[in-house]
């Protein structure tokens, strides 16, 4: 056990050694690994924040349900009974608080003075427990045969295409990431291809010498793991650097839309997870690559 | 201790480069194996080494057919032998110290271990103070004193060496013929290849002639 982890550690040292030998190189392909690496996860990040925004804007999705306009006191008692019924949380907003609401907005007072009536009918807004879509469907259809309900809306429709459209964003993004991590295989290939090369002379000596397989094999392996580790770093740097310079603007633009928001950088589970990645795919090159140029 | 039976080496290009080889060596000896350019002298030495394999017949190396050796055993027959090769120069990318370490590395000796081991070495073959400089900065007799130190440095039972004094000045090639009866002297079993017959003929017990490919009497 303590030999063999000496010996990954003179592997490790040796696949550190030929990285240094060549910084420029080694510094060119973490960047490309890096650049490869950062289009996931960053449209992961953005649309972490993006769930994260969404969650603050709508915690449960509300349904609106509007009276008709010669619906009767009794008429509306008898819908609020009957919505009570079905949900607890059931807010009555009568048609002359509403009225009181607009009139007080900027220019609608004189618009409201030219109508003879009070234009807004009464209205229920009804916070449902879940947010299930379906659920809500069913709900919407129901209060909508109650006798003089003229209209029902759900108010949480942007929430839920928001929605929709993450879960659709994040199954491209997986599909992009698979395609990066492919492209990343191949990368790692063809750098280990290289010092496979590069190293034949040593490869050749080593096995004369006794080498096993397994030696030879072992430092191209900490090579390819190592450079897809280098380019997981140069990701989550970049990453951090987009985030601090589109900090100041998007909180600007969630104050135009009066939302508390503070842009989120990679939490220390995802940068792990990034890490973790482009390591295990840089083995995995590393691992391709030696089974097709070095026979054994 | 070494037993060639009936060996044949046939290449693709064609003619037997050895042919119906037999000998046998025992533990201790000093083997000069002489004749002229292309008499198939790197072909058997090649073939005890298990880098070429046999078209006919089996070598016995302590009882065992070396030339069946499944690839997993291989490494470990290998790392019996010391081998100096004509083609099979230090890694210019590392020291003097780094190369005679290498089969000790190979091995899995701990990193101390192999330190002392090849300092030891490089103080045998009298090179101890070039141990940080790189080959290229040394001369050739000095590059090959570097390639025994490097073939002994991990007690080998069998000393393998392939003209070890081709394209050597005299001097050099007395030093290195002398050094290598000093190995055989301390126990270990060696196997020579020259055309140069003067120089090894004091120091060896046995003396193998070939001649296109076949052993002379
Ligand atoms: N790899 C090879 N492929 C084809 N023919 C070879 C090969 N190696 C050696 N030979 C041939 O085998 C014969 C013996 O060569 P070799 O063993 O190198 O002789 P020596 O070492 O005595 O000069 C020569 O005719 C040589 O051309
Ligand atoms: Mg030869």
């Amino acid at each position: 056990m303590k030999s063999w982890l000496a010996q990954h550690g003179q592997a490790a040292a040796r696949a550190l050694g030929r990285l240094a030998r060549a910084p420029f190189g080694t510094l060119l392909a973490s960047i490309v690994v890096g650049v490869a690496a950062v289009l996931p996860a960053g449209g992961w990040l953005l649309l972490d924040n993006i769930e994260r925004l969404a969650d603050k804007a709508a915690v449960l999705p509300q349904i609106s349900v509007f009276m008709a306009a010669d619906a009767s006191a009794d008429d509306v008692a008898g819908v609020q009974k009957a919505l009570r019924a079905k949900v607890s949380g059931v807010q009555y907003v009568p048609r002359k608080s509403t009225l009181q609401r607009i009139r007080a907005l900027e220019g609608m007072g004189e618009v409201l003075d030219a109508l003879p009536d009070n234009p807004f009918p009464d209205a229920f807004i009804v916070t449902p427990e879940s947010d299930d879509a379906q659920a809500l469907e069913a709900l919407k259809a129901a209060f909508s045969q109650l006798p003089k309900v003229e209209h029902v809306q759900l108010d949480s429709a942007w929430v839920r295409r928001l929605n929709a459209f993450v879960t659709l964003a994040q199954t491209a993004l997986w599909l992009l990431a698979g395609l990066l991590g492919v492209a990343l295989v191949a990368v790692t290939f063809n750098t280990i291809r290289l010092q496979i090369l590069t190293q034949q002379e040593e490869v050749r000596v080593s096995r004369l010498l006794g080498a096993t397989t397994t030696f030879i094999r072992r430092p191209f392996y900490w090579f390819g793991t190592l450079q897809g580790l280098g380019g997981g770093l140069v990701a989550w740097a970049l990453l951090w650097l987009f985030a601090r310079a589109l900090a100041a603007p998007a909180q600007e633009l969630a104050g135009l839309y009066s939302l508390e928001f503070a842009l989120h950088t990679l939490p220390p589970q995802a940068v792990l997870c990034l890490l973790a990645s482009t390591a295990a795919l840089g083995w995995l090159g590393a691992a391709a690559s030696l089974w097709r140029n070095l026979a054994d | 201790m070494i037993s060639f039976e009936r060996v044949s080496k046939r290449y693709l290009s064609g003619r037997a480069a050895v042919e119906n080889i037999s000998f046998r060596a025992t533990a201790g000896d000093f083997v000069l194996l002489s004749g002229h350019s292309g008499a198939g002298k790197s072909t058997l030495l090649n073939l005890l080494a298990v880098i070429e394999h046999p078209t006919e017949g089996a070598i016995r190396v302590n009882g065992e057919d070396v030339t069946r050796l499944a690839r997993r055993a291989l490494p470990y027959y290998r790392r019996t032998l010391g081998l100096i090769l004509q083609d099979q120069k230090l890694l210019s990318d590392r020291s003097v110290f780094d190369n005679v370490q290498l089969p000790l590395a190979i091995a899995g000796h701990s990193r101390q271990d192999a330190a002392r081991r090849a300092q030891a070495a490089l103080e045998r073959v009298g090179l101890a103070a070039r141990a940080a400089d790189m080959p290229i900065t040394l001369s050739g007799g000095e590059q090959q004193r570097v390639a025994i130190a490097r073939a002994i440095v991990a007690k080998p039972l069998l000393l393998l060496a392939d003209e070890p004094t081709a394209s050597l000045d005299p001097a050099y090639a007395r030093d290195i013929a002398e050094l290598l009866a000093s190995f055989n002297r301390a126990g270990v079993t060696v196997l020579v290849t020259s055309h140069d017959t003067a120089l090894f003929e004091p120091h060896c017990t046995r003396r193998l002639v070939l001649d296109h490919g076949r052993l002379m009497q």
